[in-house]
C-alpha cells in the first residue's frame, strides 16, 4: 500500500497499539497478580499494578508444590514423547506420497485426505479408545488419540518433499545404490528442517495445551494430568468451593488465587520463552495453512 | 501381454516394498484414529448395552433421535452454535482484514513487525490459560471488570457474569476474537504483501486515496482468500470449538441457555450424564450435517475460483 496520508498512518499506529495492549494486558493481569499478596486480592480484587508485591506464590509452589511438578513433568514428558512420535510418523507416511510412480499412491493420499472432510466425531471415537484399545487411564490415552498424527501436516510436508526437493539429488543417490530409508535419513530429512521444524513447533502447541485427552481418558489416574489438567482441576475445585461452602469439609484443599495465577503462568512460560525464537516458523505454518496441498 | 504387465506390476510392488511399509503406522493410525469411528456412527442407531458389547448391542432404528429431540436441548445447542459461528465469521474476517491493512500500511516497520509478533501471543495460550485470564476479569467479588472498569463508568453494582446468560454471547465473541485474530490476520496479511506493488504505485500517481486503494486494489485482491476462508467456516459452522464453549464459562450449568453448543452437549451427554444414546444421535447429526456442508462449500468454492478449491 502507498500511504501518502498522515491521518491514514495515525489510525494505522493507533491500531495497531490498541491491538498488541489488548492481546497483552489480559497475560499482563495473570502475571501480575501472580506477584501480589494473597491478603490484598481478597480484600481489593485483581489489579492491573502489583500492589503489596509478594513472591509467596510461588514459594508456595517451589516448596508444597509436588504434585504442580508432577503434572508440569508429565507435560513435558507427554510432549517430548508425543511430538518425537508425530514427527516420525508424519514423515513415514509423506515420504511415500511424494513418490509420483508408487502403484496405489492415489489410493493412500484420499485415505488420508478423506479424514478431513468427514469423522466420525467424540462418541465412536471415545468407544474405540476405551473398548477396542483399552487406553483409559493409562499414559497413551494422553498421547495417541486426536494428537499423534495430523493429515494436515502430513499434506504440508509431503508437499515440501515434492517442491523443494530436487528430484535428481535423490536419484543420483539411488544410483549409487542408497535405499529408500537412507535417502529419506541422509538427504531428505536434513534438507526439510524448515519444514520439519514448522511441523513440530505446531504438534508441541498441541500437545503442551492439550486437555480434553485427560478429561476424555484419565478417570482415575490423575497422576497422569499434565499441567493444563492439574489447572482444569484446581478451577473445578475453586470453583465448586464457592458455590458450596461446604466444599471445605469434603476435605477439598485448594491453592489460593495467587497461588492459581502463579500456575497458569509457569503452564505458559515455555511456550512463550522459546516463542520468539520459533516466530518465524510459526507464521510459516500459518502462511502454508493458507495455499491447499 | 497381460501377464507381462501382472509381472511388472508385482516387480514394481517389490521395488516400492520399503515404501509401503513405511507407510503401515500411519495407516494403522488412520484406520484407528480415524475409520473404524467413522462406521462407529452406528452406534446412533443401537441401544448401547455394555453388557453384551457394542458389536452386538440392538439396533432401535430412529428412537435415540426422536429422545434427543423429545425436549429442546439439542435444538438450542444447534442454534447456539450457528448463531455464534455465523458472528465468528463476520466479525473476525472484517477485524482481521482490517488488522492486515494496517500491519501493511503503517509506516513503522518496527511497529509492524513487533505487532505481528505480539498478537499472535493469545493463540499460544490453552483454553484453560485462557478461563484463568477470563476468570480474573469476571469474577464477581474480586474480579478486574467489577472492581476496576465497570466503576469507571459509574456502575457500581457487582455483577455476577457467571450466572447470568445474556452476557455471554458478548463474552465469548470477544474472547474467541481475542484468541483468534492473531492468527487470521497473519493469514490475510501474508495474501496482501503478495499483491504486486506496481498496482499502487500506478493508482497513487493517479491520485487515488487510501480508501479507493483498499477499495480497489486489495480487497479484490484478497477476494480468493476471503470467499475460501470463508465458505470453509459455512462449512464447518455445525462445529464449535469445544474449549472454548467448555472451560471459558466455568461449565456454568446456568449458562446453558446460551454456551451450550453441539460439541459441548455431545461431551456433556457422553461423558458427565452418560447417555449415550443422545450423544452418539447428536453426533451422527453433526457428522453427516458437517460433511454435506463441506462439500456443499467446496463445490461453490470450485465453481467461484478452481484454484481456491480445496479438492
Amino acid at each position: 500500500m502507498i500511504n501518502k496520508s498522515k491521518a491514514f498512518n495515525a489510525i494505522a499506529v493507533a491500531a495497531l497499539v490498541i491491538g498488541m495492549l489488548l492481546a497483552l494486558i489480559p497475560f499482563w493481569i495473570l502475571f501480575v497478580n501472580s506477584f501480589s499478596s494473597e491478603e490484598y486480592l481478597t480484600l481489593h480484587g485483581y489489579s492491573i499494578w502489583p500492589r503489596e508485591f509478594s513472591t509467596a506464590a510461588y514459594e508456595y509452589l517451589l516448596n508444597a508444590g509436588s504434585s504442580i511438578g508432577r503434572a508440569y513433568f508429565m507435560s513435558a514428558v507427554i510432549s517430548a514423547i508425543g511430538v518425537s512420535a508425530s514427527l516420525v510418523m508424519t514423515v513415514l507416511f509423506a515420504y511415500p506420497l511424494s513418490h509420483k510412480e508408487l502403484p496405489g499412491r492415489n489410493l493412500f493420499s484420499f485415505l488420508l485426505f478423506f479424514t478431513m472432510l468427514f469423522n466420525g466425531g467424540l462418541v465412536p471415537t471415545y468407544m474405540v479408545y476405551t473398548n477396542i484399545l483399552n487406553v483409559k487411564d493409562s499414559l497413551a490415552g494422553m498421547i495417541v488419540p486426536y494428537l499423534l498424527m495430523n493429515a494436515f501436516y502430513v499434506i504440508m510436508v509431503r508437499t515440501y518433499f515434492t517442491s523443494s526437493i530436487p528430484g535428481e539429488v535423490t536419484e543420483a543417490a539411488q544410483i549409487d545404490g542408497a535405499t529408500y530409508l537412507s535417502c529419506l535419513i541422509r538427504i531428505v530429512v536434513p534438507m526439510s528442517k524448515p519444514i520439519l521444524a514448522t511441523v513440530a513447533l505446531m504438534t508441541l502447541i498441541n500437545y503442551w495445551n492439550n486437555w480434553t485427552n485427560g478429561i476424555y481418558f484419565l478417570q482415575t489416574r490423575t497422576d497422569y494430568y499434565g499441567i493444563q489438567n492439574y489447572l482444569n482441576d484446581v478451577m473445578n475445585k475453586a470453583t465448586f468451593l464457592q458455590s458450596h461452602m461446604t466444599g471445605s469439609m469434603l476435605g477439598f484443599k485448594v491453592p489460593n488465587t495467587s497461588v492459581r495465577m502463579a500456575i497458569a503462568v509457569i503452564a505458559v512460560i515455555p511456550l512463550l520463552v522459546a516463542y520468539p525464537f520459533f516466530q518465524k516458523y510459526f507464521v510459516k505454518g500459518i502462511t502454508l495453512g493458507s495455499v491447499k496441498g | 501381454m497381460n501377464t507381462i504387465k501382472k509381472k511388472s506390476l508385482g516387480k514394481r510392488i517389490v521395488k516400492f516394498l520399503p515404501l509401503y511399509i513405511m507407510l503401515i503406522p500411519g495407516l494403522a493410525y488412520l484406520i484407528l484414529n480415524n475409520y473404524i469411528p467413522m462406521f462407529g456412527l452406528v452406534i446412533a442407531f443401537k441401544k448401547v448395552d455394555y453388557s453384551v458389547g457394542i458389536l452386538r448391542s440392538p439396533f432401535v432404528g430412529l428412537k435415540n433421535f426422536t429422545y434427543l429431540f423429545s425436549n429442546n436441548d439439542a435444538l438450542r445447542a444447534l442454534r447456539n452454535t450457528v448463531l455464534y459461528n455465523i458472528g465468528f465469521i463476520v466479525l473476525g474476517n472484517v477485524i482481521s482484514i482490517a488488522i492486515a491493512i494496517f500491519l501493511d500500511s503503517v509506516k513503522s516497520k518496527f511497529l509492524s513487525r513487533s505487532s505481528q509478533v505480539v498478537i499472535l501471543i493469545p493463540y499460544l495460550l490453552s483454553t484453560v490459560i485462557v478461563s484463568y485470564i477470563v476468570y480474573a476479569f469476571l469474577n464477581p467479588t474480586t474480579g478486574f471488570m467489577n472492581n476496576s472498569i465497570l466503576p469507571l463508568f459509574g456502575i457500581h453494582e457487582k455483577i455476577k457474569w457467571y450466572n447470568v446468560p445474556k452476557y455471554w454471547p458478548f463474552i465469548l465473541t470477544f474472547v474467541y476474537l481475542w484468541m483468534s485474530l492473531g492468527y487470521s490476520s497473519i493469514l490475510y496479511y501474508s495474501n496482501i504483501i503478495g499483491i504486486d506493488k506496481s498496482y499502487y504505485e500506478a493508482a497513487s500517481v493517479d491520485g487515488a486515496s487510501i480508501w479507493q486503494q483498499i477499495l480497489h486494489i486489495t480487497l479484490p485482491g484478497l477476494k480468493n482468500t476471503i470467499i475460501t476462508l470463508v465458505l470453509l467456516a459455512v462449512g464447518h459452522i455445525c462445529y464449535s470449538d469445544f474449549g472454548l464453549f467448555y472451560q471459558i464459562p466455568q461449565h456454568s450449568g446456568l449458562l446453558y441457555s446460551t454456551t451450550q453448543t453441539i460439541d459441548t452437549f455431545v461431551y456433556r451427554a457422553l461423558l458427565e450424564l452418560n447417555d449415550v444414546g443422545r450423544s452418539s444421535a447428536a453426533g451422527f447429526l453433526q457428522s453427516i450435517l458437517g460433511f454435506v456442508l463441506v462439500l456443499g462449500a467446496n463445490l461453490i468454492v470450485s465453481r467461484i475460483d478452481k484454484e481456491s478449491a480445496l479438492f
